[in-house]
Order: structure tokens, then C-alpha cells, then sequence
């Protein structure tokens, strides 16, 4: 396939990199800053033999959409800060069935109706804790419409590999902004589907972790393996059990396949950290007006870097540790009162000073502010 | 026969299952799959989903394609799975309260769309996994748990509600009247679209007993004095029918299901290439 360069908003990219990742299953209700999401699978999915399907509402779509996964077929929902909230009870129930789907919440202004059409960055803490219980997540956020395509295609690959659900965090900038990209050809994607089970039909095992990743292999509904899928605590075979045994073995695995593969799964950018004495942490379109207020701050002498989390979940704990060793300063600008700040000083407040700037009255933060911000410092 | 299934569909190291003595659900469960085993189809051409309540802890016992969801959720689980296989032959077993309560909207949606899944609720007008509370199909002044001085909620006519809905195929039977289910679960099962069975079950642990209905057996006593077969019923007069319900086939139609529709329009995507 040729590359293609065409203008695109973050929305759409998602959509484009969704199918080329293979997703072939959309369920999803209308939302805005998202709709543009069920707007574009509805359009593009059947012309790749894809099925596309507007649920009643958020809760059936996450529903539908683990239904669908259970059959083999990648899949994707797509939503905003009140669909997020009905999801959740859902997401747990992919994150305990270990059903591999994607998630995607253009952030807008909250809490409740909250700010219908504005930026925000406040499901931060939501992506990680939404659903109840311990369990597992995966959350990324881009930055622009190119990485949205990126990211997207990740967010496939890792939610097949590790059989997770996966956040895809975009805020409302990112997702109706308008960019030249490539989009990369086929060649250039990589796809990695989930591991399939081989063997005796007889002696499957569906939640049995035979690899170092502690990831199961998983069989579709009507390949001949028939198993049990249940959202309550499970052993081996996926059928129910009390057993305190069980249950504290089943959770640390689950958490612990996020954790031991840590390095596959963190992404981040760095941005003129070499010298920095002061570092801002900025994620999705607040990152980059962080960029534009270091180039200005560079211009005057001040020697300032970015750190974006790209991966926001799992977070990137060593990586922040050497950095809040070398600056003297970490501000965290985010689109919310202080969110992932918490994670930065559980991290780094034994090493350095840390300072969170935040608003939420639906405005992007502006170069300006943070360039005023650094000056304080 | 009974042990002949049991061996052929049953997770044998699944059972005991957990319901009650004098519970209504084995005999439904057993009706269900006799009609699975009558129609003839393969293991891996079913697939079995339910919500959370006893009743949904029936997919655990069966050896087929199964899955035990969120509470009411079933029909949104199932309709991914149908949609994106619509291969399986997809059956939903649900309770009063997880398919009319919680689940009452992806019930309406579901029968709207015709999609060909076939629904079977086992209906014991009561919440029986948390402990007796009342339920969308509790009569009117009875009492649970949590209507310790009688229910003021109108109760739903499951039948009536998935017909106006939209599903093509609606039947009631009763605990009592087995092997009635099995008919009308091998039609609901054929029937290319969106098929609603419900099954009255009996819960003598807590729907009887808040509600001095005696014993299993007297509840099943119950279910054979006042249900009425359509074809008999009309024969009877307004008068006759008092205090009575229907049993048998309520409704059949046919119209285009929804899976179908689709790869209609993936179809032509195909032509044009
Ligand atoms: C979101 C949610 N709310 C409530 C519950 C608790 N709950 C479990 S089963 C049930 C009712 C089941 O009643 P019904 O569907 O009639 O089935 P039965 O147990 O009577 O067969 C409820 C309320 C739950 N599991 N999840
Ligand atoms: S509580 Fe009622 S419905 Fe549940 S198993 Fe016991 S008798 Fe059956």
C-alpha cells in the first residue's frame, strides 16, 4: 500500500489507525468532543468488512465490545467524560476476563454535563481507577494527529499482546485539530494479534499463564474451544471460585502482567532534558504549548526541558525518579486541578521541588502562562 | 434421558448446582437443553451468555460457548457476539430482574432491532440471588424484602413488552409445563430474529415463602390451575380467564434481522470492488 498524506483531525486518525491496527468491530454512542469516532467506523468499517453498531447507550457499546472480542474480532468504543463513567463497571469486567478492547475518552470539561465542547484533562485518575477493585490498565495519551494515528495502532498491539483493556486518553484539542500527516503503508505497521491456545481441545485452559508474560493464550467463541468467561474471581479452568487462594493469585497476576512488562509497554517523550535545572511534565496538547514556552524560555537563558508521558499509565516511576535526581524543579501543567501531579510527588517529591499548574475552565494553557510560570521559578 | 443430557451437555464437574431444593430453574435449564439437543446443532454453534442472578448462573453448567456478564448487561454482550459471529447461534438466559430491571433497556433495543438472539428468562417475580426483594414482575401488593408492606409497583407483562418492542417471536410456559418450554424454545431458536420465551419459574425460598405460597409443590400446584394454553383459552370466556395467564406461542412474525441487514451493506461494498 502507498502512504498516504492527507489532512486529518485526530478523530478521524484515530479511526484510520484503528483499522489499520485491525480493528473490524465498533459499538459506541454518540458523544461529544467523540462522535467524529462512530462517525468515520460507521462510514469506513463495512467497506473493509468491518461491522459497525450505535448501542442504546455507553454501557452496551463497552458490553458489545468485549462480546465481540470474545469471537475473535479486534474492537473499540469510543466516548467522553459521562459514556467514560457508565463504562466503567464494564472496563472491570474486561480488565478480570482479561478481554483484549480499546477504550477511547476525548477528555472534555467535567464533572457530570461539564463542558460539553472544551478541553480538559480530567479522567486522568478515572483512565487508572474508574472501575472498582484492583485490576489492571493500560492508558496512552498523543499529542498531535499523527501520533493519534500511532498511538491507536498501539493501543491494539498492546491491548492483544497483554489481553488488557486499553485507555486511549485524547483531550478535545488533539481530537478536533487539523493536521498534515503520512499515514504510514502497511509495511511500516506493525500488527500483533493475541496468542492463540494450541493443543487438545480437552486440555484448554483459558486463564492458565504458561509464559513469562503471564498472559494466557485465548480462543474464540466457535473455534472448538469451548470455555467459560465469568467477571467473577476464576482459577485456571475460568470457572468461579472463593477461594481466598485464588482470588489473591488471580489479582497480582493481572497486575503483575503490567508490571513485569513495564518496558515494553512505557513510552515517553524527552524534550530538551540534557542540561534542564527545571522540568515541566506535560501530556497530550498541554505538552505542546510546554514545548513552545521552553523554546522561549531557552531563548532567555532558562535552562528547562519537557518530560511527556506518552504511556500515562503504567507510569513511567524510573525514568521520573533520574530526572527529579538531576533538575531542581518539576512543574506538572495539566488541564485539571492537579491530577497527575500525585504520581510525580509520590515519585520524586523526596528529590526535588514540585509545583502543579492546572486550570479548568475549559482554556487551553497557554505558552505564555507556563513561560510565566517558569520565570517564577 | 434426563441423564443422558446431563452427560452430554452438562459440565459434570460443575454440579451440584446451586439452586435450591424445590427451585424452578433445573427444570427450565433442562427444558432449554433438550431443545438444544433436539435441533441437533453442534457445541461450538451455541453460545450461551447471561447477567448476574441465579437464574444467569446457568451458562457455568453447560459445556458449550459461555459467558456469565455484568448484572443486566447480557443482551449487549451478546449482541456483539452475534454481530460480529453471526455464525453462533446465540442464547441468552436472564432473571425477571436482570432482563426488565437493570437490563430493561438492552432488552427493548435488542427486540427493536430484530438482531437473532433468542432470549429466555426465567421468571420468578422475585430477586432470588440477593435475598428476596421485589422485582419488575412482582403482582402488585405482594411482598419482598424490600416491600415489607406490600409492592405499590405496577408489575411488567414481559410477554407484552418484548412484542411491542419488536421481537418476532414471544412464548411463555411455566416450570410446570416443561416440555412446553422445549417447544417453544427449538421455535424461538429457529426463528431468524429477535425470539423472547419467558419461563415462570418458582423461588419457594423467598418469593413463596414472604408470600405464603406454600411449598414448591403447591407453587407448582399454582402454575398448573392458572395457566391457560391460548389455543384453549379461546374457548373461554373474559369471566373464565380471570386471574388467569397465558401459555403457548403469543406471537410470530417475520421481518429482516438485523445481522443480515448488515452484511447487506457490507456486500455491496464487495461488489463495488
Ligand atoms: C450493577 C449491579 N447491581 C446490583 C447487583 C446485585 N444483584 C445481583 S443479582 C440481582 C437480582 C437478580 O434477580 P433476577 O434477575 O430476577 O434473578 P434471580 O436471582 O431471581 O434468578 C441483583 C440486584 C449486581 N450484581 N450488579
Ligand atoms: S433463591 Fe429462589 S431462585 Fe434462587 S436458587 Fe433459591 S429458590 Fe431458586
Amino acid at each position: 500500500m502507498e502512504k498516504k498524506v492527507k489532512l486529518m483531525q485526530g478523530n478521524e486518525a484515530c479511526v484510520e489507525g484503528a483499522i489499520a491496527a485491525g480493528m473490524r468491530f465498533f459499538a459506541g454512542y454518540p458523544i461529544t468532543p467523540s462522535t467524529e469516532i462512530a462517525e468515520f467506523s460507521a462510514q469506513k468499517l463495512p467497506r473493509v468488512g468491518g461491522k459497525f453498531i450505535q448501542m442504546e447507550d455507553e454501557i452496551a457499546s463497552m458490553a458489545a465490545i468485549i462480546g465481540a472480542s470474545l469471537t475473535g474480532m479486534k474492537s473499540m468504543t469510543a466516548t467522553s467524560g459521562p459514556g467514560f463513567s457508565l463504562k466503567q463497571e464494564n472496563i472491570g469486567y474486561a480488565s478480570i476476563a482479561e478481554v483484549p478492547c480499546v477504550i477511547v475518552n476525548v477528555q472534555r470539561g467535567g464533572p457530570s454535563t461539564g463542558l460539553p465542547t472544551s478541553p480538559a484533562q480530567g479522567d486522568v485518575m478515572q483512565a487508572k481507577w474508574g472501575t472498582h477493585g484492583d485490576h489492571p490498565i493500560i492508558a496512552l495519551t498523543p499529542s498531535s494527529v499523527r501520533e493519534t494515528f500511532d498511538l491507536t495502532v498501539k493501543a491494539f498491539n498492546l491491548s492483544e499482546k497483554y489481553r488488557v483493556p486499553v485507555v486511549l486518553l485524547l483531550d478535545e484539542v488533539i481530537a478536533h485539530m487539523r493536521e498534515k500527516i503520512e499515514i504510514p503503508s502497511k509495511e511500516e505497521i506493525e500488527v500483533i494479534n493475541r496468542k492463540k491456545p494450541e493443543g487438545d481441545i480437552e486440555d484448554y485452559k483459558p486463564y492458565e499463564a504458561k509464559d513469562e508474560d503471564l498472559v494466557p493464550a485465548m480462543a474464540s467463541y466457535g473455534e472448538g474451544y469451548r470455555f467459560h468467561v465469568t467477571g467473577l474471581i476464576h482459577d485456571e479452568t475460568g470457572f468461579p471460585s472463593n477461594s481466598p487462594l485464588i482470588a489473591e493469585k488471580l489479582i497480582r497476576r493481572l497486575i503483575d502482567k503490567i508490571e513485569v512488562n513495564k518496558e515494553d509497554i512505557i513510552l515517553f517523550e524527552e524534550y530538551n532534558l540534557e542540561d534542564a535545572e527545571i522540568a515541566i511534565v506535560a501530556y497530550g496538547s498541554t505538552a505542546r504549548s510546554a514545548k513552545s514556552a521552553i523554546d522561549m524560555a531557552r531563548d532567555m537563558g532558562i535552562k528547562v526541558g519537557l518530560f511527556r508521558p506518552v504511556t500515562i499509565w503504567p507510569v513511567a516511576d524510573k525514568v521520573i525518579d533520574e530526572l527529579s535526581k538531576k533538575v531542581k524543579t518539576i512543574i506538572v501543567v495539566e488541564m485539571n486541578l492537579g491530577q497527575y501531579v500525585y504520581e510525580i510527588e509520590r515519585i520524586a517529591s523526596k528529590n526535588c521541588n514540585i509545583i502543579s499548574y492546572g486550570r479548568v475552565n475549559g482554556e487551553l494553557i497557554t505558552p505564555d502562562e507556563i513561560l510565566d510560570k517558569i520565570k517564577e521559578v | 434421558m434426563s441423564s443422558e443430557l446431563v452427560k452430554k451437555y452438562f459440565r459434570y464437574n460443575r454440579l451440584p448446582h446451586i439452586w435450591c431444593p424445590g427451585c424452578g430453574h433445573g427444570i427450565i435449564l433442562r427444558s432449554v437443553v433438550e431443545a438444544i439437543d433436539e435441533l441437533g446443532y453442534s457445541k461450538d454453534e451455541i453460545c450461551i451468555v447471561s447477567g448476574i442472578g441465579c437464574s444467569s448462573r446457568a451458562p457455568g453448567y453447560l459445556d458449550f460457548n459461555t459467558l456469565h456478564t455484568t448484572h443486566g448487561r447480557a443482551l449487549a454482550f451478546a449482541t456483539g457476539i452475534k454481530m460480529a459471529n453471526p455464525n453462533l447461534k446465540v442464547i441468552v438466559i436472564t432473571g425477571d430482574g436482570d432482563c426488565a430491571a437493570i437490563g430493561g433497556n438492552h432488552l427493548i433495543h435488542a427486540a427493536r432491532r430484530n438482531i437473532d438472539i433468542t432470549t429466555i428468562v426465567f421468571n420468578n417475580n422475585i430477586y432470588g440471588m440477593t435475598g428476596g426483594q421485589y422485582s419488575p414482575t412482582t403482582p402488585q401488593g405482594e411482598k419482598g424484602t424490600t416491600a415489607p408492606y406490600g409492592n405499590i409497583d405496577k408489575n411488567f407483562n414481559l410477554c407484552e413488552l418484548a412484542k411491542a418492542a419488536g421481537a418476532t417471536y414471544v412464548g411463555r410456559s411455566t416450570a410446570y409445563h416443561a416440555k412446553l418450554i422445549t417447544k417453544l424454545v427449538k421455535d424461538a431458536i429457529q426463528n431468524k430474529g429477535f425470539s423472547f420465551v419467558e419461563a415462570v419459574s418458582v423461588c419457594p425460598t423467598y418469593y413463596g415463602r414472604k408470600n405464603k405460597k406454600g411449598n414448591a409443590v403447591n407453587m407448582m400446584k399454582f402454575l398448573k390451575d392458572n395457566a391457560v394454553n391460548v389455543k384453549a383459552a379461546k374457548l373461554l370466556d373474559e369471566e373464565q380467564l380471570k386471574g388467569k395467564f397465558l401459555i403457548g406461542e403469543l406471537y410470530k412474525s417475520i421481518e429482516p434481522e438485523y445481522t443480515d441487514e448488515y452484511n447487506k451493506i457490507i456486500n455491496s461494498f464487495q461488489k463495488e470492488r
